[in-house]
């Protein structure tokens, strides 16, 4: 084994690869990052592939949604120093009022365009959502405290780790269930199941479907606040960060594919996967490999593991 | 001309055509019948080379068409127009005829001759054929059904076959709409020396042009032969033909 | 779009010329500078519209070429000190070359799958740029492009930019107007179609990135040249977004369409920026309002209007 570390650290020139192979604890902590980064991304991304499932609808602005949520909690901690997690319900709050004014005012005419097309007009409002950030919040990089206990790391037997990050860990699983139970359990979630089946006849059954939409587009959103609140004692509020996440969505939901939940959790965990330790063994190529997956997964698999084919794709 | 022999197709558990065999004679006129879902447009599919076979083989001229792109297919000889108006719906009529004689003269990839100007003789004649030398100019997805219709036939006529595959060519049609347009079907096959394939629901269009009739159900040919055989058959009675025979020929 | 020219299109082609070559007779660099930079966006958008407009795909990563013109000119003028007429051909190749490779991967998709699929291809040569700081400068840019003395001087390069763009528009037109161009309609109005009638629609949409790449790439090389630098922006889907909306705005379903509009969003852009730091709402509620009630953007505006008129006589 030794040998073999040797071997990566000198002949191969990888000092990342080397110091993953000899030190069990540097392993585990990337494997932790990999994990919760996985978990808040899936939380965001959930948002994004459940609005695609039901709605057809690729929504570009879900990154501006992030953004919002992450503002608002700094809003709600700092300037009204209320909570943390009151201010992760409040993003959630802020961000359900949001897109069910952008859903309602703008996004409804969307559902029978062609996806190009939704993808620019979200594109549009992705636009104008940055320039509100800049009025209401300025362009300053703000900090969001960690919630109070949870500033310090827990002992988990290899190593000691961020308790923050380990909570992370378990809101996101605990999420998944909620949705999943949300969606196979409820009658809310029987209606919207019926909704990718079949439009006309959900109509037909006297069901108020455009109701539906709504509530479907801004629970998605409302995930994105969450997310973005959820990460932002480590994802400061920033101009620009909604750019960087909706790459990062986009790529998850390719992975899992479109409309997926289970695709969409392990797509997520797989890029958290790869995003960590490819950082480690290629520290240069970071930014590089959400796009190289993409490209990738998109050659291969456009549909991804659990999606299903959408024209388009071979 | 064109053998096909014990042809499958299986889509995902589901065997949409199952052992189909048919020989298509030089210049006859085939028809393909057969109930609702029976596999006609699959069939057809599977010729043109939008979809493979699941197993089996395409003969043409003894060549085997399988795992050929469309587009060379097309070049073989073998064309088609669609029971769906498939044209070019933002583009003249004119347009539309004449790009399919520019591809069939290869010129697709000429970056620098000029499209005005190109084959015009030859899309005014293919106009006049199909009768629609006046709306030449119009743009073709503003033209009623059955002039649209009329234009598919012009375009699939512009890759000069030798077999023309017609998908339903008078579905949607009034009964003097569907005279006119058998008539011209008629009229053409013979100036061009062409083979007929075609699907057909409508008994009186069948029996009126058909020289061989084969009867397609569920996947399966159960029955081939002139009209007369097919419309004695026992089986293909039982299944499909029932009232509407006796009725188209009475 | 794939009309002959009529006489009064013609005409007008002909006074916007004759305008350029007389505009330095203002004496005012700031327009001579302006104009220069529209030119080259004009360009660039119409280089665009062969993907859209033409072979009826949209690209979000059509800055990867006009970035590789610009930086491949930038490199072999400085780095290397090639003469500038190798330079410019050797980025043209290169912006050609890459397009093809791209191209190829991307075509074997249609739809929003072709579209996210550029946009990645794009977004890795930006992180490209970005990290191959010895070659390109990275975060800090390339700056300092020795252009040659012969066309350092402001006004000698806006005549050297409005005889390439002259040419390349030309060189565009008879391409887009030729049997290349029509056939390309065919595969964008109806590709099954299009296969039955014997063309193979990917070659063709192949064909159609490959030319847009190559003039997207001389506009780069120009853009690097006029700012003498290249910035790793250039390369970001910011930058294929805004060549998008350009096309889009100035019309998908004619030739001249991207030019009207590229001219009309930079303007544009100049404007809002005197007054106000919120461009990007702007540029927003422009795209809400093509795609909404403008589709066809201001040259099908034109059109209706002459149509509506015509009709009337």
């Amino acid at each position: 084994m030794d040998a073999l570390i040797d071997f990566v650290r000198n002949e191969l020139g990888n000092p990342g690869l080397a110091t993953l192979l000899s030190n069990p604890s540097f392993a585990f902590i990337q494997l932790m990052n990999a994990v919760s980064m996985g978990m808040y991304l899936f939380i965001i991304a959930a948002g994004l592939s459940l609005i695609f499932g039901v709605l057809n609808v690729i929504n570009f602005a879900h990154g501006a949604f992030y953004m919002f949520g992450a503002y608002t909690v700094f809003s709600i901690t700092k300037t009204m120093g209320l909570n943390f997690w009151v201010g992760v319900i409040g993003a959630g709050v802020v961000l359900a009022a949001l897109s069910f004014v952008i859903e309602r005012a703008l996004f409804r005419f969307l559902y029978d365009k062609e996806h190009l097309m939704q993808l620019l007009l979200t594109f549009a409002v992705v636009l104008i959502l940055g320039d509100l950030a800049k009025a209401v919040w300025g362009t300053d990089q703000f900090s969001v405290s960690y919630p109070p206990g949870m500033n310090g790391a827990l002992n988990l037997g290899i190593t000691y780790y961020p308790t923050y990050r380990v909570v992370l860990c378990a809101i996101g699983p605990l999420i998944a269930i909620g949705l999943w139970f949300l969606i196979e359990r409820t009658r809310w979630g029987r209606v919207i199941r019926g909704a990718t089946q079949d439009r006309e006849m959900l109509a037909a059954l006297g069901i108020n479907v455009p109701m539906v939409y709504t509530s479907v587009f801004v629970l998605g959103s409302a995930l994105a606040g969450i997310g973005g609140a959820l990460s932002a004692p480590f994802n400061s509020p920033t101009p620009g960060m909604d750019a960087t996440v909706i790459v990062d969505c986009f790529v998850i939901v390719i992975i899992g594919g479109l409309g997926s939940l289970w695709g969409t959790f392990i797509g997520a965990l797989i890029y958290g996967l790869v995003y960590n330790f490819g950082s480690v063994i290629m520290p240069n190529w970071q930014d590089v490999f959400a796009f190289l997956i993409l490209v990738v997964v998109l050659l291969i698999r456009p549909w991804g593991l659990f999606g299903r084919p959408v024209a388009g794709g071979h | 001309m064109l053998e096909i022999r014990n042809l499958y197709k299986n889509f995902s558990g589901f065997q949409a055509i199952r052992d189909v065999s048919l020989l298509l004679e030089k210049g006859t006129r085939h028809a393909i019948i057969g109930p609702n879902g029976a596999g006609k447009t699959t069939f057809f599919n599977l010729i043109t080379g939008h979809l493979e076979p699941s197993a089996g083989e395409i003969l043409f001229e003894g060549r085997s068409l399988i795992g050929l792109p469309p587009h060379r297919i097309v070049k073989m000889g073998i064309a088609r127009s669609f029971q769906r108006i498939n044209i070019y719906p933002r583009m003249s009529v004119f347009e539309n005829v004449q790009v399919a004689l520019i591809a069939r003269d290869d010129r697709q990839l000429n970056l620098i001759t000029p499209a005005h100007g190109l084959n015009n003789a030859e899309t005014d004649e293919l106009l006049a054929l199909v009768g629609l030398s006046d709306e030449s100019n119009e743009v073709a997805g503003e033209l009623a059904y059955g002039r649209q219709k009329q234009l598919e036939l012009a375009i699939s006529l512009a890759a000069n076959p030798r077999i023309l595959l017609l998908d339903e060519p008078t579905a949607g049609m009034s009964p003097t709409e569907t005279a006119e347009s058998i008539q011209l079907i008629d009229r053409i096959s013979k100036e061009r020396k062409l083979t007929l394939l075609f699907t057909e629901h409508d008994m009186s269009v069948v029996f009126g042009i058909a020289d061989r009739i084969s009867v397609l159900h569920l996947g399966e040919i159960i029955a081939s032969g002139t009209p007369e055989e097919v419309r004695n058959n026992p089986d293909v009675r039982s299944v499909y033909l029932g009232e509407s025979v006796d009725n188209a020929t009475a | 779009m794939t009309q002959p020219m009529t006489r009064t299109t013609a005409v007008i082609c002909a006074l916007i010329v004759l305008g350029l070559v007389l505009l330095p007779l203002t004496d005012s660099a700031y327009l001579v500078d302006v104009t220069t930079e529209i030119l080259i966006y004009a360009l660039f958008a119409l280089s665009l519209n062969v993907i859209i407009g033409y072979s009826g795909n949209v690209s979000f990563g059509h800055a990867a070429y006009f970035a590789i013109g610009g930086y491949a000119n930038a490199i072999l003028l400085t780095t290397y000190g090639w003469p500038l007429a190798a330079s410019l051909i050797a980025s043209v190749f290169a912006s050609m070359l890459a397009a093809g490779v791209i191209a190829y991967f991307c075509t074997r998709l249609t739809d929003i799958y072709f579209a996210m699929l550029t946009l990645a291809f794009s977004m890795f040569i930006w992180a490209v740029a970005f990290k191959w700081r010895s070659v390109t400068g990275g975060d800090d840019g390339f700056v300092g492009i020795a252009v040659p003395a012969l066309i350092s001087d402001r006004y000698e390069f806006f005549y050297f930019t409005l005889a390439i763009v002259v040419l390349s528009t030309t060189l565009l037109w008879v391409i887009c107007h030729s049997a290349f161009g029509r056939s390309l309609l065919a595969v964008r109005e109806n590709p099954t179609r299009a296969g039955f009638v014997g063309i193979n629609t990917r070659l063709m949409r192949w064909s159609a990135f490959v030319v847009a790449g190559t003039f997207a790439g001389i506009a780069g090389a120009l853009f690097g040249m006029l700012h003498r630098g290249m910035f790793v922006e250039s390369a970001f889907w910011t930058q294929s977004a805004t060549v998008l909306i350009m096309t889009l705005l100035g019309g998908m379903f004619s030739f001249f369409g991207p030019a009207i509009g590229a001219a009309t969003l930079f303007i544009l852009q100049r404007l809002t920026n005197e007054y106000t730091e919120y461009w990007p709402t702007v540029l927003g509620v422009v795209l809400i309002i093509i795609l909404l009630f403008l589709p066809e953007g201001i040259a099908g505006l034109v059109n209706r209007f002459r149509k509506r008129s015509a009709a009337r006589d």
